[in-house]
């Protein structure tokens, strides 16, 4: 507990000492502003759900930028080596990692509260959709984090690493176009394994709780896959 | 402190370490030489746990490597070849990050940071950035990491590689003063280091063990011949060819103004050499016995090795 604590305490710190956090940040708060004024001003509607079904594709493709350099520049530099020497989990490694990120991406969606907050003060919005709609965003960023961490895990190449996890999620996020296309219980199967599939309910204020489960599970799935290729760079 | 037994690695089908044993002992500085890639650095990788051996096994410790590598990594600190830091983190958090990720107790961590500092002389780089230390005070940090929680087993890889004269003269120094409490293991391939601060050397070569023993018996190991070095004021090649019949002499060679006279062991011609000149009328500015150096040895070691495959 102590070890993950510190992992994700330097990790959350090294975020901050780099450029790329902010750039990502920026990049997300300026695109969703865009959606979330576009959607709002042209339905002139008093919700954010222009922010959140643009924001959570966004959010895919900037978790994979901001999770690619976890391990594998700790592989390319060398310092993986100085922390897997350390007496310390390998789980424990992942999940500080998982944190510190997810540090990152609690403070980026924190900065969004803003446009719940001009709508407060224009106007009477629903906080119901709003709060399952950031929970939701949250358990996607949760997920997203866990599988771009996973492919970070793969190689010492971050433009790898991310073009990798940025392939994961779109497939995992389509996965519910394709299975369109199949025949019917098989599609729903299928579907149900698609990141978009549980997300319209969190949009629309409903908390399933078979869509917590599942992003959950998906995450808890990646950090396992992140430990056990970690683990597997022992034997080499 | 260290027990190694029948280690085995193999990288896919490459063999880099052939099963190989040794032990270091409680308070011991070992050397661990060889030539690049002899497997000194794929050896110690195993033995901090970096790397899992392909077959054999490692104490360290009293800790199976294998079983309990969580306790057996506690008491190691590990100084890894080329020495990566995290350029991000200035030294004094760099060295916090390490402290509390060794275990150490949270009230000890600022007076520890401040005691590893004094010994690594880094007080001025403190508050420095990694990036932007040279590679002689980057490689103080690494030292200064290694030793922070006070391990029993110190396990070095080239520690005074691509650093200045005075500063590998002061890690040299450091090193001998933290082995008179702990165990040291010592990679090089610079093999004055090793005379100067090691008892015993472990000499590999092509993933084998070639020599293990202390340093003073080492010459004896590979002794055959005694060469002694004449300053010889004179004609080269009569003195060459009159100093060739003296009994004892195998061999007189020339190395640009001196002359190299090698001899059977056991056999001290000094004194006739001696005579030998003075009765050709010649001087004798300067005579002295050359002493194996650890070059010599190892050159001999490790080329015997591969003549004999």
């Amino acid at each position: 507990m102590r070890n993950t604590k510190t992992i994700a305490l330097r990790e959350f710190k090294s975020y901050l000492a780099s450029p790329m956090a902010y750039v990502v940040t920026g990049i997300f708060l300026i695109l969703t502003g865009f959606f979330f004024q576009s959607s709002s001003s042209t339905y002139s509607e008093t919700s954010i759900s222009g922010f959140l079904v643009w924001g959570s594709i966004l959010l895919l493709l900037l978790a994979a930028v901001l999770t690619m350099r976890l391990l594998a520049e700790e592989k390319k530099m060398g310092t993986l080596e100085l922390l897997l020497t350390a007496p310390v989990r390998d789980s424990e490694v992942i999940v500080g990692k998982f944190l510190g990120s997810l540090g990152i991406l609690t403070v980026m969606l924190a900065l969004t509260f803003y446009y719940p907050l001009l709508l407060w003060i224009f106007g009477d919005p629903d906080w119901g959709p709003i709060a399952t709609g950031y929970l939701g965003l949250f358990l996607l960023g949760c997920t997203s984090l866990g599988v771009g961490l996973f492919a970070s895990s793969l190689t010492s190449n971050q433009i790898v690493a991310a073009v990798v996890a940025g392939g994961i999620l779109c497939a995992l996020w389509f996965l519910s176009m394709a299975a369109d296309l199949l025949p019917e219980a098989m599609g729903e199967a299928i579907g149900y394994l698609s990141l978009y599939y549980h997300f319209p309910d969190f949009i629309r204020g409903v908390i399933d709780t078979r869509g917590v489960i599942y992003y959950i599970s998906i995450t808890v799935l990646f950090l396992f896959l992140a430990i056990r290729s970690l683990e597997s760079s022992r034997w080499s | 402190m260290i027990r190694v037994e029948n280690l085995t690695k193999y990288y896919g089908k490459r063999l880099a370490v052939d099963n190989i044993s040794f032990n270091v002992e409680r308070g011991e500085i070992v050397g661990f030489l060889g030539p690049n890639a002899a497997g000194k650095t794929t050896t110690m990788r195993i033995l901090t746990g970096f790397l899992a051996p392909t077959r054999g096994e490692v104490w360290v410790a009293g800790y199976d490597m294998s079983k309990h590598s969580l306790e057996a990594r506690q008491h190691i600190g590990y100084f890894p070849e080329a020495m990566p830091l995290y350029s991000d983190m200035t030294v004094r958090s760099y060295l916090d990050f390490s402290s509390r990720l060794r275990g150490l107790d949270k009230n000890r961590i600022k007076t520890r940071i401040e005691e590893v500092v004094d010994i690594c002389h880094l007080e001025e780089y403190i508050d420095v950035l990694i990036g932007k230390l040279s590679k002689g005070f980057r490689q103080r940090v690494g030292v200064a990491q290694a030793i922070i929680h006070e391990p029993e087993v110190l396990v070095l890889d080239e520690p005074t590689i691509g650093i200045d004269p005075i500063q590998v003269a002061m890690t040299r120094q450091l090193i001998k003063e933290l082995g008179k409490e702990r165990t040291i293991l010592l990679s090089t391939h610079i093999l004055p280091e090793v005379s100067v601060t090691c008892e015993r050397v472990i000499i590999i070569n092509e993933g084998r063990i070639v020599v293990e023993d202390r340093i003073e018996n080492l010459s004896s190991l590979v002794s055959g011949s005694r060469r002694i070095r004449l300053e010889v004021e004179g004609p080269a090649e009569k003195v060459a060819e009159r100093l060739r019949q003296i009994e004892g002499v195998l061999q007189v060679s020339y190395e640009d103004s001196h002359c190299i006279v090698e001899c059977s062991a056991g056999q001290d011609p000094r004194g006739r050499i001696m005579e030998t000149i003075v009765q050709g009328g010649w001087t004798l500015l300067s005579m002295e016995s050359i002493e194996m150096s650890l070059e010599d040895i190892f050159l001999k070691l490790t080329t015997e090795e591969e003549t004999s495959q």
